[in-house]
């Protein structure tokens, strides 16, 4: 399998006018994209804003943030989610907008949706900020439930990142990058110096705005299974919509999952990345012993010795990180864990619910508790009064000068359990 | 110029050995003993007074020696407390650590104390305090004194304290987030490396060991027990008056289910951001089953059922405000004759 994942660098982006890209300047029409979007009758009207890193803008309830994204060969940009065939991805040729970003909002689904300030010290915990956000707002109709809403916005946010990549498509100024995924007797044979290490990727699986989709499938519906790390960069993965905003995994972390990015970069040279596991975490205690189970036999049969464990959400789901890494620590699997803490608003708490001795190698993405004051800003693309209602917010957040206080829960993947964050916290 | 008030012992306070131990605190103008090794070092302060107290004496006189303490501060206003170093001394390392805790936490001024990293005083204070490293024996004093004076200055002048390796002082134990330049998926790579090769690493996040619940006894008789509902699932009454937030709750609700014979779909919601509410919306005794409460009572397997229902949302809740809403919720109960408890939560 082999996929060239071709970046297309944009510098701006232009509402309105025919679709276009000029010199790194993306020209999108929005009446084409509002009538694609209008399609789903679910929708009652969508409408569309530009967010630019350093403006005093805040974007909330932010659902989800998603790459532009198309295929020039081999298959659609997100397989499984707008067509009923499909070809598998991380194959042929992929063309990926850098700089920019659609981001999903309108009004609320549920207390997991979050927010994105351009600038200020909200900014610096959130990746979002530096890109240009092609935002979305989406309202639905009366009589549409919270789940379809869900479904709603999702499919909506997918529909428009595959509408906006497919103007890059034949863009000649790119990046280009060969990845490679040999069949598993060749990965296995290759490199027989550098240790062999593979990935296990937990994923929430729990229900409205704990959901993970699978080349459209819902997750809660798998067991774990392995993927290619090439498929998880092609759209394989669609968020759905999922966890708390904090430590959300939205699909553009997905399509940029940061430990398949460091462990292809050591490829070869430090190490030898043999595989990846998707692990769906589900509710009950019975799943959890049955996925982690399953997640340690499918890494033993890799035959490596080193695996890395990512996280997505906290509380209940710690205890799949720890059952898993308590398998593969049992079977001589040398293991180091990806994981937020709770440590409380005064840092004096114990940081997690769940641990096991094993547990001994733990980065940490940094206190989720933590409060931070966010200033007024010029403009607010959606509804500021929503931050009373989500994770990180109360009714007390919007203080009568204008300001916000939220803990930093509330910030879009501002403590990222696959590590797309510079954020962890010390003991002092 | 900035006021030190100064606490040492009979031996460093130059009263006594062993034999003194038992000395009643006393208060000399400026300083003396090893307060004389720290008032050079002070950058724009002076040692205004030394109080010296036997090891022994303020071990088994706490309460005296603490108010003591508080009549030399009354008379003296200093602006930094300092005390020790303690060394490997026991009894002197817990007399310097509580009249450090009991400045600072009656005071409200910065205070600095020092000690060997297993002077038991350090695990029963470190939290409270700031405890300096210091050698096991006085034998490191002149190295300590300058550690002391240079942490002290730095306090009296408001500058920025830095990490606790920088600085030289044990981790209080808070957890403060901070950037790295390398995100955390690099940083995991490294630790992996490091962990292939048996090399060392420091994981970021130390293994906690938490308190054993230890059950209560059975309930003797369940037909003549006083059963009371609670809940983490975030079941309150609708439009949420108590405004539990939706993750990181501090608080909890309690609500009158008096005349009730279930939680009425639309009369009650669910405000927990952890787990999908439109099933505990469509029935909120799915969650709070007070419906079964109510049959069981009937049937007379229950005595009788505590009229109201406890709540609060557990969603990323810290387990130190979990065990104070915990603690909380058994007092009310027990005052209200609650013998036992049906806890659900998601």
């Amino acid at each position: 399998m082999s996929l060239e994942l071709r970046k297309v660098h944009i510098r701006d982006v232009v509402l309105g006018g025919e679709n276009r890209l000029t010199d790194g300047v993306l020209f999108i029409d929005t009446k084409e994209l509002e009538s694609l979007i209008l399609e789903d009758h679910r929708i009652r009207s969508v409408s569309f804003d530009l967010a630019r890193p350093g403006e005093s803008v805040r974007i909330l309830p932010v659902k989800d943030v998603i790459e532009p994204r198309a295929k020039l060969e081999g298959g659609s940009s997100f397989p499984g989610v707008l067509d009923e065939s499909m070809t598998a991805g991380g194959r042929g040729i992929t063309v990926a907008l850098k700089g920019c970003v659609v981001t999903t909002t309108g009004p609320i689904v549920g207390f997991q949706e979050g927010l994105i300030d351009m600038s200020g010290p909200g900014a610096d915990y959130t990746i979002f900020s530096q890109y240009i956000n092609i935002v979305m707002i989406i309202d639905k109709h009366d009589d549409i439930n919270p789940h379809e809403h869900e479904e709603v916005v999702r499919i909506a946010g997918v529909k428009a990142a595959a509408h906006i990549g497919e103007i890059g498509l034949t863009c000649e100024e790119y990046e280009k990058t060969v990845y490679d995924w040999p069949v598993i007797g060749e990965r296995y044979a290759q490199y027989p110096d550098l240790p062999k290490v593979a990935y296990v990727c937990n994923c929430m699986s729990q229900g409205l705005l704990h959901d993970t989709y699978f080349y459209g499938r819902d997750t809660k519906k798998m067991v774990p299974t392995m993927v290619s790390p090439l498929e998880f960069m092609d759209g394989a993965l669609v968020s759905g919509n999922c966890v708390s905003p904090g430590s959300k995994t939205t699909t553009f972390h997905h399509l940029n999952n940061a430990v398949i990015d460091e462990l292809f970069e050591r490829h070869g040279k430090e190490l030898n990345f043999v595989g990846l596991v998707l692990n769906p975490m589900m509710v009950t205690l019975k799943e959890k012993y049955r996925g982690a189970m399953l997640v340690a036999d499918l890494v033993e049969s890799l035959g490596v010795e080193a695996a890395l464990i990512t996280q997505e959400g906290f509380g209940n789901p710690t205890t799949d990180l720890m059952m898993a890494c308590k398998n593969l620590e049992d079977m001589g699997i040398k293991t180091v864990i990806v994981t937020n803490e709770d440590a409380g608003t005064d840092g004096l708490s114990e940081s997690l619910p769940d641990m096991v001795v094993e547990a001994d190698a733990i980065v940490t993405t940094g206190n989720s508790n933590a409060t931070l004051l966010l200033p007024k800003v010029d403009r607010v693309i959606g509804k500021l009064e929503d931050i009373e209602r989500v994770t990180g917010g109360n009714v007390d957040s919007i203080k009568p000068d204008g300001t916000l206080l939220v803990e930093i829960h509330g910030i879009m993947g501002s403590h990222n359990l696959q590590g797309n964050t510079l954020l962890t916290a010390i003991t002092v | 110029m900035k006021r030190v008030l100064f606490y040492t012992n009979q031996f460093f306070g130059q009263i006594g050995g062993e034999e003194a131990a038992y000395t009643k605190p006393e208060v000399h103008e400026g300083p003396k003993g090893n307060a004389n090794a720290i008032a050079p070092q002070l950058a724009d302060a002076e040692i205004v007074a030394t109080v010296i107290c036997g090891d022994n004496y303020y071990a088994e006189n706490m309460e005296d020696c603490r108010a003591y303490i508080r009549t030399q501060m009354e008379a003296f206003r200093p602006d930094l407390f300092l005390a020790g170093p303690a060394f490997n001394a026991g009894r002197f390392g817990i007399a310097c650590a509580d009249a450090c805790a009991f400045v600072e936490e009656e005071f409200g001024i910065p205070t600095v104390t020092a000690m060997y990293e297993e002077n038991p005083a350090l695990e029963m204070y470190r939290k409270r305090i700031y405890i300096l490293e210091a050698g096991k024996s006085a034998a490191s004093m002149t190295k300590d004194a300058r550690r002391m004076a240079g942490f002290a200055n730095k306090l009296l002048a408001g500058e920025a304290i830095g990490l606790p390796k920088e600085e030289g002082y044990f981790a209080k134990g808070r957890r403060v987030n901070v950037f790295s330049d390398k995100n955390g998926a690099v940083r995991a790579v490294d630790m992996l490396m490091a962990k292939i090769h048996g090399e060392p690493f420091e994981t970021e996040l130390e293994i906690s060991t938490y308190e054993k619940v230890q059950p209560a006894k059975a309930v003797v008789d369940l037909s003549k027990a006083k059963v009371a509902l609670l809940t983490s699932g975030g079941i309150v009454p609708r439009g949420n008056p108590d405004h539990i937030p939706a993750a990181t709750a501090k608080v909890w609700g309690r609500y009158d289910l008096s005349g009730m014979d279930r939680l009425e779909p639309g009369a009650w919601e669910s405000v927990h951001a952890g787990y999908d509410p439109v099933y505990a919306n469509d029935d909120p005794n799915r969650v709070a089953p007070y419906n079964t409460m109510k049959q069981l009572a009937e049937e007379g397997v229950i005595g009788e059922i505590y009229p109201f229902l406890c709540s609060t949302t557990g969603n990323s809740t810290s387990v130190a405000d979990a065990m104070r809403m915990g603690e909380e919720m058994v007092e009310q109960l027990k005052a209200d004759g609650v013998e036992a408890v049906i806890l659900t939560s998601t």
